[in-house]
């Protein structure tokens, strides 16, 4: 069943487009296009957009701009996502040491899943994520989609205290706890790499729409 | 030039009008509760309207000028006790150097503004002042301001006399009260609920419960119900949106909310009253939602914000 896309007003300064009704790649792909297009645009009164699973809100000034002005303008950008949506995403390789300290739920997803500790590293590092949407902290990437194989719910109890670098899955998805925070996905690794750096020119290791690869780090 | 903190009891943050474009990789804006209260402290002590101020709220804090400047206070809640004398928010003073000044917590609302001419000079974090206290950063330190505090304000070239003694006109101020109705632009999932609980949201009182901060204003009240069991995905929102968990209470995202939710959106807060609601306290002020539009409600908007060029205009 085709999905026909929505542009409904969230409240008086915001506008979400939406452009299917479930995680996948190709509907995810195609709101980063239109991000993208968005984000170059230079319509006074936009202020951001924000990318999730199926949708884009965008940020306007309603000083500036009406809902009417939004719609038309997001409906000319929706008739480019296909022209765009061939471009590049960038790629980012994650360094990852699986299981023990770094990873202590490694064990018990792999008895969920009955599988050695092993298949589960090799299964979550074989395939290429997509950054679906940010969010829960800065710089927290929301990836998928998980292989069947290795598909665990969240914990029942979320921990108060997970360490910034955790490599974690939690349904069919993937992520990394950018700074320590409380959290219920099951740990299964940890990166050296620093995904939030306020010291830095560009302080987001990812941005939404990127592929990331894990590498097994020994 | 610079502003000492003397004394806090109270929750005071260094504030601007909020980052901009870094909600894509889950930084909130951040920035003030009453935008109304806030520009209109800026524009009272002289500055540009977006200046960083000091939001205060919860308890008194106590300041003390390093030297000669005029101060702005607006907001609610709160009377300014300057030297020996008291004076309410919504004016400009000129306060010599040395000066203590207290804002004491009064039970008429919730967030105050303290402008000081020049405005305040913290280190900005993502283009902004504005503390994200959960995130620790912005602001000082990316923390509340403590005791001991020294803030470095903005050096003028001269100090302007006669920003001082002004009074910011009633009626051009939002229309706070403690029991106020609030415009609401229902959607974008109202049909998630129950027609009883739609015509419960826009015919009950709430409360605003204790357990609110910066990030949402949990309010109590008559439980609003979904249709059906289904699972929202994960999506943007905005300060004001009315979000409502299982429980059927419904938490309305405030200055410092995440930026993406999964819980249905009954409806999003008018911008122009976003500021009635930031002043209502907790287990005291009684609100009802009234039902209006995005054209209704942006003009509602564009007139409270022309109310402000108006000040500036006057000048």
């Amino acid at each position: 069943m085709k999905f026909k896309p929505k542009i409904v007003p969230l409240g008086d300064s915001a506008v979400l487009v939406q452009l299917g009704s479930e995680i996948d790649i190709l509907t995810n792909q195609r709101i980063h296009a239109l991000a993208a297009l968005v984000n170059k645009s230079s319509l006074e009164g936009l202020i951001e957009t924000v990318p999730a699973y199926v949708t884009l809100l965008v940020h306007y000034d309603p000083l500036n701009l009406s809902f009417v002005q939004v719609k038309d303008y997001l409906r000319e950008k929706m008739a480019q996502i296909y022209d765009n949506e061939s471009r590049k995403p960038n790629r980012v390789e994650i360094p990852v040491r699986y299981g023990g300290e770094y990873g202590v739920d490694l064990e018990s997803v792999a008895r969920h899943c009955q599988l050695q500790m092993e298949d589960v590293i090799r299964i979550h590092s074989q395939k290429t994520y997509t950054v679906f949407m940010m969010g829960f902290t800065p710089g927290f990437p929301y990836m998928g989609k998980l292989d069947e194989a290795i598909v665990t719910p969240r914990r029942e109890t979320p921990r108060t205290r997970v360490p910034a670098g955790t490599v974690a899955i939690a349904g069919s998805q993937t992520g990394i706890y950018p700074i320590d925070s409380p959290g219920g996905w099951q740990l299964i690794g940890w990166t050296s790499l620093q995904l939030f750096n306020l010291e830095s020119e560009t302080p987001f290791l990812f941005s939404p729409g990127d592929e990331v690869k894990f590498m097994v780090e020994k | 030039m610079s502003l000492e903190v003397i004394d806090v009891s109270g929750l005071a943050t260094i504030q601007d009008r909020g980052r901009k474009g870094w909600r894509q990789f889950g930084v909130p804006s951040s920035g003030p509760m009453d935008v109304f209260a806030f520009h209109a402290a800026n524009i009272l002590a002289g500055n540009p309207r977006e200046c960083a101020v000091v939001e205060i709220g919860l308890g008194d804090v106590t300041f003390q000028t390093m030297q000669d400047c005029v101060i702005a206070v607006t907001g609610m809640g709160y009377k300014l006790s300057v030297y020996i004398w008291d004076f309410s928010l919504w004016s400009s003073f000129f306060v010599r150097a040395g000066w203590k000044f207290t804002f004491n917590k009064t039970d008429n609302g919730m967030w105050a503004y303290l402008a000081v001419s020049g405005g305040f000079q913290t280190q900005p974090m993502l283009g902004s002042r504005s503390t994200y206290l959960h995130g620790h950063f912005g602001g000082l330190e990316g923390r509340q301001l403590q005791a001991g505090d020294v803030i470095r304000t903005g050096t003028l070239s001269h100090l302007s006399y006669e920003l001082a003694a002004r009074t910011f006109p009633e009626e051009k101020r939002p229309a706070y009260t403690q029991n106020p109705t609030i415009d609401v632009i229902m959607g974008p999932q109202t049909n998630y609920f129950t027609d009883e609980s739609v015509e419960t949201s826009l015919s009950s009182e709430y409360s605003v419960s204790l357990t609110s901060d910066r990030m949402g204003y949990r309010l109590e009240g008559p439980a609003l119900i979904y249709r059906n069991k289904t699972e929202l995905i994960s999506e943007g929102m905005t300060f004001g949106t009315i979000q409502v968990p299982p429980s059927g209470q419904p938490i309305v995202m405030m200055a410092d909310c995440p930026t993406t939710g999964g819980y249905p959106k009954i409806g999003v807060v008018a911008s122009a009253d976003v500021p009635l609601l930031a002043q209502c306290v907790p287990n005291k002020s009684r609100i009802r939602f009234r039902e209006t539009t995005v054209a209704k409600a942006q003009e509602k908007y564009r007139d409270l914000i022309q109310g402000l060029n108006k000040i500036v205009e006057s000048d």
